[in-house]
């Protein structure tokens, strides 16, 4: 599924924007001005990567730091175990649509105390 | 360096054996650990595994089919390091030779004198610790936590949340005053409070009740507690009397650089047991924070793969976090730095609040509590402004 996500000019670099999907997915816009999609929820407790730190084409989970590849998903060390999902990004007149990934989420054990959030 | 023995098996020695072969070295790796576990995270031991929301699966720290190609010595202890010979001695009678060394023998949980053989008290540091708690707070009953420390705060806030009634003792006039300063370490403890959790402080505890098991605190101005399970939390000590007499230079654990250097050539020390240097204060701390044990590593054995020649680079500020009552608790920075603290978003009250510490208008810590989003520009701007 196609879904439109923000418009590129509202994402300056450094920043990401949360997708209110279920489970919700972030859209990271890099300082190189690369646009990437992961899902937003870390897999190894409830925190989201879009209040993370940001840095090349990495984003450290706000909570205990485990660092997640925006291009592949893979997780470089503990706590979290799993990698998280990417998704397909599309950028047609400055809007970013994301086509989200058909393969089931890593999410983590303890979601169903998710925190509310709104969009970043 | 053609092998490296790493001594401890828990965060800092995996980070170490991992960096190691990260940073390509591709010699004989044993790592030496005196629990029989395979690394485990030990955080949730205060928190979900306590709750029984994670089970023991959950806490490995190795990725399913990770392999370092490393010699796992479990279940044995290493009871010298000589320095001459190149060798860590084990209890069993072994002995490990090895071109460079790791030490991550971390912390123990101090316990309360005259407290062994007393049924019903508890220490949590351990993964046998944290079974043996968890299986009794299943009874319930009346629990009183002798520190009011994160660790302690930990296993009160589940413990609350598992049904039991629950007391903390505090000597100090404030718990987390050292870590948070007096005015957050109100603010944070009185987290309990808000859940009718008893909390007193500013009173020291003179002893235990009971004949084989426990029954009660005795406070040192006469009170009585009564108690039917007692957890004390009194914070930990490093782990390090294995190196006495090896020449190793300790001074509260493992002193050693800014890089992880110990005074002794070809060894390096990481964790909880090692008293780094902090160049930015200029003086020596030691810091039993999880994320320290998982980063600084990288450091250190670049040190002892270079022989001592890179140029370490300024660590971030130390962070931690905890989970309390359903709240979401971070902290990083060092708070005795500061002369003045200022909330800058939520409210105290409503213990949802982002606090910058400051020293002459510098930011030198930050706290958030459940302001995870906050926190982490503050950390950011933080890590910036100090290094
Ligand atoms: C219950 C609990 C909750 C925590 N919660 C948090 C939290 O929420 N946030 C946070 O930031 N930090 C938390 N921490 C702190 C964090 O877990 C530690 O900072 C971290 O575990 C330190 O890792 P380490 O490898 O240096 O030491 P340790 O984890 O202590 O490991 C040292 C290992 O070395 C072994 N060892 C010791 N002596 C010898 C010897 N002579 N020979 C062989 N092996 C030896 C020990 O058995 C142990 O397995 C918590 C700690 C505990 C106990
Ligand atoms: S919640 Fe992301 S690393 Fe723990």
């Amino acid at each position: 599924m196609m879904i439109p996500a923000c418009r590129l000019a509202d994402l300056p670099r450094g920043e990401a924007f949360r997708l209110d999907v279920d489970p919700p997915v972030s859209v990271f816009h890099t300082d190189d001005g690369e646009v990437f999609a992961i899902d937003d929820t870390c897999t190894h407790q409830d925190a989201s990567l879009a209040d993370g730190w940001l840095e090349g084409c990495e984003v450290e989970c706000p909570l205990h730091a485990s660092k997640f590849d925006l291009r592949t998903g893979a997780v470089d060390s503990p706590p979290a175990k799993l990698p998280v999902r990417t998704h397909e990004v599309v950028v047609e007149n400055d809007m970013i649509y994301v086509r989200l990934s058909t393969e089931a989420p890593n999410l983590p054990p303890c979601i169903s105390a998710r925190l509310a959030g709104g969009p970043a | 360096m053609r092998s490296v023995a790493v001594v401890g098996a828990s965060l800092a020695g995996l980070s170490a054996a991992r960096s190691l072969r990260k940073q390509g070295f591709d010699g004989r790796l044993v790592v030496i650990g005196d629990e029989p576990h395979r690394p485990y995270d030990r955080p949730p031991l205060s928190k979900e595994f306590l709750s029984g929301a994670l089970g023991e699966a959950d806490l490995a720290l190795e990725a399913e089919g990770e392999d370092l190609a490393a010699e796992w010595l479990l279940g044995t202890r290493a009871t010298g390091l000589d320095h001459t010979t190149r060798s860590v001695r084990l209890a069993d009678g072994r002995e490990v030779r090895a071109d460079g060394f790791v030490i991550a023998t971390g912390a123990v949980a101090r316990a309360l004198p005259g407290s062994a053989g007393l049924a019903g008290v508890h220490t949590l540091r351990t993964l046998d610790d944290a079974r043996a708690l968890r299986d009794e707070l299943a009874g319930g009953g009346r629990l009183v936590v002798i520190g009011g420390g994160f660790i302690g705060a930990e296993v009160a806030s589940t413990a609350y949340a598992l049904g039991l009634d629950v007391t903390v003792v505090e000597a100090a006039p404030t718990p987390l005053a050292g870590p948070l300063g007096a005015a957050m370490g109100a603010i944070v403890s009185g987290l309990h409070t808000d859940h009718g959790v008893r909390l007193l402080c500013g009173v020291g505890v003179k002893g235990l009740g009971g004949e084989h098991r426990v029954d009660a605190v005795l406070l040192e101005d006469g009170r009585s507690v009564p108690a039917d399970i007692v957890v004390v939390g009194v914070g930990a000590r490093p782990c390090v009397e294995w190196l006495e007499g090896s020449g190793i230079a300790l001074d509260n654990g493992v002193k050693c650089g800014a890089d992880g250097r110990t005074s002794l050539a070809g060894v390096v020390a990481v964790g909880d047991c090692a008293n780094w240097y902090d160049p930015r204060a200029g003086h020596h701390r030691r810091v039993e924070h999880w994320t320290g044990a998982r980063e600084r590593p990288e450091a250190a054995v670049a040190t002892l793969l270079a022989g001592g020649a890179v140029e370490p680079g300024v660590p971030r500020p130390p962070y931690f976090w905890s989970d309390q009552y359903g709240v979401r608790i971070q902290f990083a920075g060092h708070a005795a730095e500061a002369d003045s603290i200022t909330v800058e978003a939520g409210a105290a009250g409503d213990r949802d609040v982002l606090a910058v510490y400051r020293r002459d208008g510098r930011p030198v810590a930050v706290l958030g509590m459940n302001q995870p989003r906050l926190f982490m520009r503050a950390r950011k701007q933080l890590a910036a402004t100090t290094s």
